[in-house]
């Protein structure tokens, strides 16, 4: 339920709880850090530009790990980045997210076997939140991966851990199957 | 080459080029391999590349000033480590020649000629940090592109990846 679904009562006095303020303003203020580490950088760059407008979830890259809410790791990250990608992490002040972009930084990609210089997953060295599959994902894809964060940082209550709320969101989720077919069940197609 | 095949005019020139050099150096150069898509001789003697290279970039009638790669190559059967080197003279000349040289897998070494064309510097880095050729004379011989404290070369035959990297598993 969104902020402004609640209803504003006279007066435009609104009432709500203190959790519900706080995610709202941070889920609506999501500022990664400006990186990206090969060609997923490039569709997270097309995300960002006026196409598809990042901007309007209120997310927009900043130049340094302490300004940042969430870390998008867009391409391969090599053992010799690994290192690099765990010190900027590490730069972030909490709360913190993770989004790992794309087949190279899920679980090594194409480089899984004979890629020796490549690392396997950037879960190795970093905690990750949502993971969006694809070689490179599509705007959309990163989209839809950063809308989970956000309904991530919707399930966060003060006192509740960032495990719980994982926890939570996965049983919140919804098969998109069975909505998918509902929808065009309503068209008629 | 086959007898009555139709030669075209840049192996020629190739060859013109390889007779001046197996002029001046004889046997320490082998016969000339006129194929069509890169012309090419291997230095059999290594310890006389460097020269060979001078008086392939400043002969009047060579000019080879531009060196286009350098790349290493694991002969993993004849246990050799070697390097092609695709030599063209660039707005002189206009011909080109690709040269090979080799040396022992085990403790052998190539002179290097990052002294003669510039390119070849970082060129011999990334052929030492793939293979692990050593290049004698180098003036700044360390890895290029892989970690300086990564173990083995990455691109020998008989390669096989580390454990762990800094306590960072490194095989899938």
């Amino acid at each position: 339920m969104g902020l402004l679904d609640a209803g504003i009562t006279k007066h435009n006095v609104l009432v709500t709880s203190v959790d519900n303020v706080l995610n709202w303003a941070r889920l609506s203020s999501i500022w990664p850090m400006g990186f990206g580490l090969a060609c997923c950088a490039i569709e997270m760059m097309a995300t960002n530009a006026s196409n598809y407008d990042l901007e309007r979830f209120g997310i927009f890259p900043r130049s340094s790990p302490r300004q940042s809410d969430l870390m998008i790791v867009a391409g391969t990250v090599t053992m010799k980045m690994a290192e690099r990608v765990v010190r900027l992490y590490e730069q972030m002040p909490e709360p913190r997210y993770v989004l790992s972009m794309g087949s190279c930084s899920n679980c090594g990609g194409p480089y899984w076997e004979h890629g020796y210089h490549v690392l396997k997953g950037v879960d190795r060295v970093i905690p990750v939140d949502v993971y969006v599959p694809g070689c490179p994902p599509r705007p959309e894809a990163l989209i839809g991966g950063l809308m989970k964060i956000q309904e991530l940082i919707r399930m966060e209550q003060i006192g509740l851990s960032r495990a719980d709320a994982l926890k939570k969101l996965a049983e919140k989720s919804v098969d998109p199957q069975a909505v998918i077919a509902e929808e065009r069940k309503a068209v008629g197609a | 080459m086959a007898e009555g095949t139709v030669i075209s005019q840049s192996v020629k020139e190739s060859a013109a080029a390889y007779a001046i050099i197996r002029e001046q150096f004889g046997s320490a150069v082998s016969e000339f391999d006129g194929n069509a898509t890169m012309p090419f001789f291997e230095v059999l003697d290594a310890s006389l590349w460097q020269d060979i290279a001078l008086f392939m970039r400043d002969h009047a009638k060579l000019k080879f000033n531009y060196m286009a790669c350098l790349s290493g190559v694991d002969y993993f059967p004849e246990e050799k480590l070697g390097i092609v080197c695709n030599l063209e003279s660039l707005g002189a000349l206009g011909h080109r020649l690709a040269v090979k040289v080799s040396c022992p897998r085990s403790g052998g070494a190539i002179p290097t000629v990052s002294c003669v064309w510039h390119t070849a510097n970082w060129h011999e880095r990334e052929a030492y940090d793939m293979f692990g050729i050593d290049f004698t004379g180098h003036p700044d011989f360390r890895r290029i592109l892989c970690p300086d404290d990564w173990e083995g070369f990455p691109l020998r035959k008989d390669y096989k990846v580390q454990e762990s990297y800094h306590g960072i598993k490194v095989p899938y």
